[in-house]
């Protein structure tokens, strides 16, 4: 009863104190909120970057031909075959007839010259289509489909897949480095500006432990004041992502500048986008008041 | 019976200066004690000590049972809880009212509501303010401050209040206004350790007197006895 009754004494101070102290904590606030704005448009970013790389990632297929004369018997058991390999994502076959019919509907060329082709005379050779799970193993499923019985060429644009995935892994790790670097910033940045806002009430500080305030009677409503504050710095982020990623969405219709470029739909991004940024003001918020009120704690 | 017992106290700063040598003291339940001497005769290391400001380098400091010296930093409050400090600047939350500053001595500790209420007026009606309770102690006058600052260190009802020249900053005749609140303070039991400066007040009260010089206790009045050994 008495932890609940010194628990709602510190939220209710909390308030009072943000609103007391107004000017101190509208400068944390701004602070919070200039800062999280920083970190919610490098999260849109980094994800969308993240997002293009992987639907790249996910085109990359490998094509497997098969052998001309092979039975439709052993070309379902190749199926099976190929399914038992790790990383194996997705597997399509593709008739040397359905292969003919797209070539001949890209080009008039192709039309003319294949148009009398049967299934017996056609040079062309039936595939299967092979997606992976990770790019980074495209090479080892590739080997081991190539190794398989009536299995001829397997193609996949060897040298160039792994240099892309290579560039998207770094990519990838420097948008992860970027927004990680940040919040690390933002919180420092946050964190001092709390610690200036608190030294002004070192005097609070140090009647509170006159009168027989615990350590933690003590920090306890400085660091619902962080999370106060953290909380209404990020209100503003949060809508300037929400709003602001939505209405970019509509803009474009999606896409950036070609349809290659596909931009991550708003819902549920927005949403995990405010939730981060609001759970991370208040953290950081929390982090700011302790380690500015542990300064002027003699412990 | 003794509420204070302090014995072979020795207090150095980091900076080499020695405040307090060997210093042995007792102090009885209900006393009034004044604690004078010169500047940097070690007044205010010997209170600070007593609320646990500065811990002694060695010796014993009893209050109430609870060996002040080995206390730990994190346990002070233990302390603090059981007496009462009165400063000469007040240290009050100015951006508190009256009640405010009173009852926050008490929510600290998570005291019902009622009974914080019911204490805060109380006291507040001790020490003359109770038609002040929505003011802010800007709009209060220094005597009404430091009666402020007094309802807050009397709140808990202390064993123990510690003054450091709480009329340091007043007049004279708000000082002995001051004085009657003390007086009456510890009329009901509470025994107060009073450093000042001020010799007027010292004569006129007619207190036990402990006079220092240059940390050591120079003299021990009982009370009674400063007036008439001093002219």
């Amino acid at each position: 009863m008495r932890l609940i009754r010194i628990i709602t004494r510190s939220i209710r101070d909390s308030f009072r104190s943000v609103f007391r102290n107004f000017s101190l904590s509208l400068a944390s606030i701004s602070c919070i909120t200039i800062t999280l704005i920083v970190v919610a448009i490098s999260i849109v970013l980094s994800y969308n970057v993240d997002n293009f790389s992987r639907n790249v990632e996910k085109d990359v297929t490998i094509v497997a031909f098969l052998d001309v004369d092979i039975t439709s018997e052993r070309i379902k058991q190749i199926e099976d075959e190929i399914y038992t390999i790790d990383y194996v994502e997705t597997i399509e076959f593709k008739d040397k007839m359905d292969i003919a019919k797209d070539m001949m509907s890209s080009s008039d060329v192709y039309k003319n010259i294949m148009q009398n082709w049967t299934r017996e005379d056609s040079p062309l050779q039936d595939t299967y289509q092979v997606k992976v799970s990770d790019i980074n193993y495209i090479g080892k499923v590739a080997k081991e489909i190539e190794s398989i019985e009536n299995v001829g060429v397997v193609k996949y644009g060897e040298g160039m897949v792994e240099q892309l995935a290579s560039i998207f892994k770094i990519i990838r790790n420097v948008c992860i480095g970027a927004v990680g670097a940040l919040i690390v910033v933002t919180a420092f940045l946050i964190s001092n500006t709390i610690k200036i806002t608190i030294f002004s009430r070192k005097r609070e500080i140090e009647i509170m432990r006159l009168v027989g305030a615990s350590n933690m009677n003590i920090k306890i409503p400085f660091m619902f004041e962080g999370l106060i504050l953290g909380i209404i710095g990020a209100i503003l982020p949060v809508l300037t992502t929400t709003y602001g990623y939505v209405t970019l969405y509509q803009h474009f219709n999606g896409q950036l500048f070609s349809p290659f470029i596909r931009l991550i739909k708003p819902e549920p991004f927005i949403y995990w986008t405010s939730f981060i940024l609001i759970v991370l003001g208040m953290i950081v918020g929390m982090i700011g008041s302790y380690r500015a009120v542990r300064k002027y704690l003699k412990i | 019976m003794d509420l204070i017992r302090m014995s072979n106290v020795k207090k150095t700063y980091k900076t080499g200066v020695t405040a307090i040598y060997d210093l042995n003291l007792s102090i009885e339940k209900g006393d009034f004690v004044f604690i004078i001497g010169s500047t940097g005769c070690g007044k205010s290391t010997l209170i600070k000590m007593l609320y646990r400001e500065e811990k002694p380098n060695s010796g014993k400091i009893i209050i109430g049972g609870m060996n002040v010296a080995k206390l730990r930093n994190r346990k002070v409050y233990k302390l603090r809880r059981k007496i009462g400090v009165v400063f000469q600047d007040f240290k009050l939350l100015n951006r508190a009212t009256v009640y405010e500053n009173v009852a926050f001595a008490l929510e600290i500790f998570g005291t019902p509501k009622s009974e914080i209420h019911a204490k805060v007026i109380k006291v507040l009606d001790l020490v003359g303010l109770k038609g002040k309770i929505k003011n802010y102690p800007n709009q209060l006058s220094g005597g009404e401050q430091q009666r402020v600052a007094i309802a807050r260190a009397i709140v808990n009802g202390p064993k123990l209040l510690i003054c450091d020249e709480p009329t340091g900053n007043l007049d004279e005749k708000t000082s002995m206004e001051i004085m009657e609140v003390l007086e009456a303070i510890n009329r009901m039991g509470t025994t107060i350790i009073m450093v000042t400066h001020d010799r007027k007040i010292v004569e006129l009260m007619q207190k036990r007197v402990i006079l220092l010089d240059a940390g050591r206790v120079l003299k021990d009045y009982a009370k009674g006895t400063y007036k008439n050994a001093t002219n």
